[in-house]
C-alpha cells in the first residue's frame, strides 16, 4: 500500500516546511520528497516513485530485534569455541573451533586473509547485533537512549552488507563437496550455529524499520533537531512504542 | 492518495529541486547550508556527479586487483607429502577440476560467484556511472535503479570462493593428511570483491533520477 504523497497535492499545507525541511522525508533512493506520515503498524510506506521501503512499522518490532540480537550474539560466541568440523582420515580424528584455526594461522603470512574473514563472520555480527542492542534496549524501557544511540545505529547499518555468515555457510558447504573424497569430514555445532543465524537474520531483517528507530531515538529525547525545540513535529510516524517526551 | 501508475511519468518534486538536501542515511530533509544530518550525524551530500569520482577509484581498484586474482592460483594442494602429486590451481582450473570429478553443480556455483558475478559487476557499476545523471526517460530510469539494487544485492556473493579457500587451509590444521595453502589471488580476489562493494556502496542511486526531465515527455 502506498502512502506517499505528492507535495503538489496536499491539502494541509501548514505541516511541512519547504524552507527548512521540517516535516518531510526524502527517498534515499531518489530523493522524492514525501510528508511525514503516521502509520499503524503492519503497514508500509513506499517511496512514490521509485517503491523503496520508507517506513514499515511493524507491532512489537523493538522487542523481537532486541531478542533476535541476543539470540545472534549467543549463537556468535558458541560459533567460536564450539567445534567447526571433524575430519578423520585413517584413524586420525580431529575437531577444532574457528577459535582454534585462527590460532594456528597467527604467525602466517596470510593473517590478514584470516583476520578478515573471521572479521565478516563472526567480529562484524557481534559488533552489529551489540549496537543495535545498545541502540534498542533504552528504547524498549521507554527510557532515554544511550548518548552515542544515532551514531550506534548508523554503523550498525552501514556494516549490514560486510557480515557474511549466510555466504560463509555455502562457502563451507562447496568447501566440504571438494574435500569428499579425501577425507570424512563430520559437521560440528558450531557449523550448525552458523545456519541458526541465517535464519536469525532474515528474521531480523523482516522487523527492521530504520525509520521507526530513527524517530523512536528523536521522540524519546535525543537532542537532534534543533529546528524541533519541544518534541518532534506531530505527524511524524510514532514508533510502536512511543517513549516519554522531556 | 496512492500513486496510480500513470503518475509514474508525472513531474515530482525532489528535495534537491526544492532548494533543499536529503540525508541518505535517515530520509531527513535539510537546508543545503547545512553539512551534517542532526539526527543521524551522517555526511550530507548533494546528488551530483562529482561523488561518481569515488565509484570509479573502487571500481578501478577492484579490476586491478582482479587481474592477479586470475593470474595466480587461489590455493597450493600437496597430497600425502607431495606423493600423489602438487597442483596448484587458478579460479579457472579450480572449476575446470570440478568438472572433471562431476560435480558440476558446485562447479556451476563457483563459475557464477568468482567469473561472471564480478565481471557482470565491473560492466553493471561502469554503465551506471556513465549514465548517471544523464537525461533518461522514467523507464529507463527504473531499469537502471533494478541493475543498481541487483549489483548492490548480488557482490557480496562473490566471497564465496574466499570462504572455501579459508575452510579447505583451516582443514590442514585439523590433521588433514593432504595440505592445502592459501595462494596469493586468494588475497587479491577478496580484496577484488571488497573494492567493488565499497564501489557500488558509493554510488548515489539518487543520480539515476536527477537526468528525468522536468516535464515529463508523453511516451
Ligand atoms: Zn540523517
Amino acid at each position: 500500500m502506498r502512502r506517499g504523497v505528492y507535495l503538489q497535492m496536499m491539502e494541509h499545507p501548514p505541516r511541512y516546511d519547504l524552507a527548512t525541511g521540517r516535516g518531510l522525508v526524502a527517498c534515499p533512493r531518489c530523493d522524492a520528497l514525501h510528508l511525514e506520515e503516521d502509520l499503524s503498524p503492519g503497514e508500509t510506506a513506499r517511496c512514490i516513485r521509485c517503491g523503496n521501503v520508507l517506513a514499515k512499522p511493524r507491532a512489537g518490532a523493538f522487542a523481537q530485534l532486541i531478542a533476535l540480537s541476543f539470540t545472534s550474539m549467543v549463537l556468535l560466541i558458541g560459533a567460536i569455541f564450539f567445534p567447526f568440523l571433524e575430519v578423520s582420515t585413517f584413524g586420525f580424528g580431529n575437531a577444532s573451533s574457528l577459535f582454534d584455526v585462527a590460532l594456528a594461522f597467527s604467525s602466517g603470512v596470510l593473517l590478514p586473509l584470516v583476520l578478515a574473514v573471521l572479521a565478516m563472520i563472526i567480529g562484524l555480527p557481534i559488533l552489529r547485533s551489540f549496537l543495535l542492542l545498545y541502540t534498542l534496549v533504552p528504547l524498549a524501557q521507554e527510557r532515554p537512549p544511550y548518548r552515542y544511540a544515532a551514531t550506534a545505529f548508523r554503523w550498525a547499518e552501514m556494516l549490514r552488507p560486510w557480515s557474511m555468515a549466510e555466504i560463509f555457510v555455502i562457502g563451507t558447504a562447496v568447501a566440504l563437496v571438494k574435500v569428499a573424497g579425501l577425507a570424512s569430514v563430520h559437521l560440528g555445532p558450531a557449523f550448525w550455529a552458523f545456519c541458526a543465524l541465517i535464519f536469525v537474520n532474515l528474521a531480523s531483517r523482516a522487523f527492521m524499520c530504520q525509520t521507526s528507530i530513527w524517530d523512536a531515538i528523536e521522540d524519546a529525547g535525543l537532542a537532534t533537531d534543533d529546528r524541533a525545540p519541544t518534541g518532534p513535529p506531530a505527524e511524524a510516524i510514532p514508533a510502536p512504542a512511543p517513549g516519554p517526551r522531556s | 492518495m496512492s500513486a496510480l501508475p500513470e503518475d509514474r511519468a508525472a513531474p515530482v518534486l525532489t528535495a534537491h529541486r526544492a532548494g533543499l538536501i536529503g540525508c541518505s542515511s535517515c530520509g531527513r530533509v535539510w537546508p543545503v547550508t547545512e553539512s551534517h544530518c542532526h539526527r543521524c550525524g551522517a555526511q550530507l551530500v548533494p546528488p551530483d556527479r562529482r561523488g561518481l569520482q569515488a565509484v570509479w577509484a573502487w571500481l578501478i581498484a577492484g579490476m586491478i586487483a582482479y587481474i592477479p586474482a586470475n593470474l595466480f592460483p587461489m590455493m597450493r594442494t600437496q597430497t600425502f607429502a607431495g606423493l600423489a602429486g602438487n597442483s596448484e590451481a587458478t579460479i579457472v582450473g579450480g572449476i575446470i577440476e570440478l568438472m572433471h570429478y562431476g560435480s558440476y553443480d558446485i562447479a556451476i556455483i563457483v563459475f557464477v560467484a568468482s567469473l561472471v558475478v564480478p565481471i557482470g559487476k565491473f560492466i553493471a557499476i561502469a554503465w551506471l556511472a556513465i549514465v548517471a545523471g544523464r537525461p533518461a526517460t522514467v523507464e529507463q530510469a527504473h531499469t537502471r535503479l533494478k541493475v543498481y539494487e541487483v549489483v548492490e544485492f548480488i557482490g557480496r556473493w562473490s566471497m564465496i570462493d574466499v570462504f572455501v579457500v579459508a575452510i579447505l587451509s583451516a582443514l590442514v590444521q585439523l590433521g588433514f593428511v593432504a595440505s592445502i595453502h592459501p595462494g596469493p589471488a586468494a588475497v587479491c580476489f577478496a580484496l577484488s570483491v571488497a573494492f567493488t562493494m565499497l564501489s557500488a556502496q558509493s554510488f548515489d542511486a539518487r543520480l539515476i533520477w536527477r537526468g528525468l526531465p522536468l516535464r515529463s515527455r508523453s511516451t
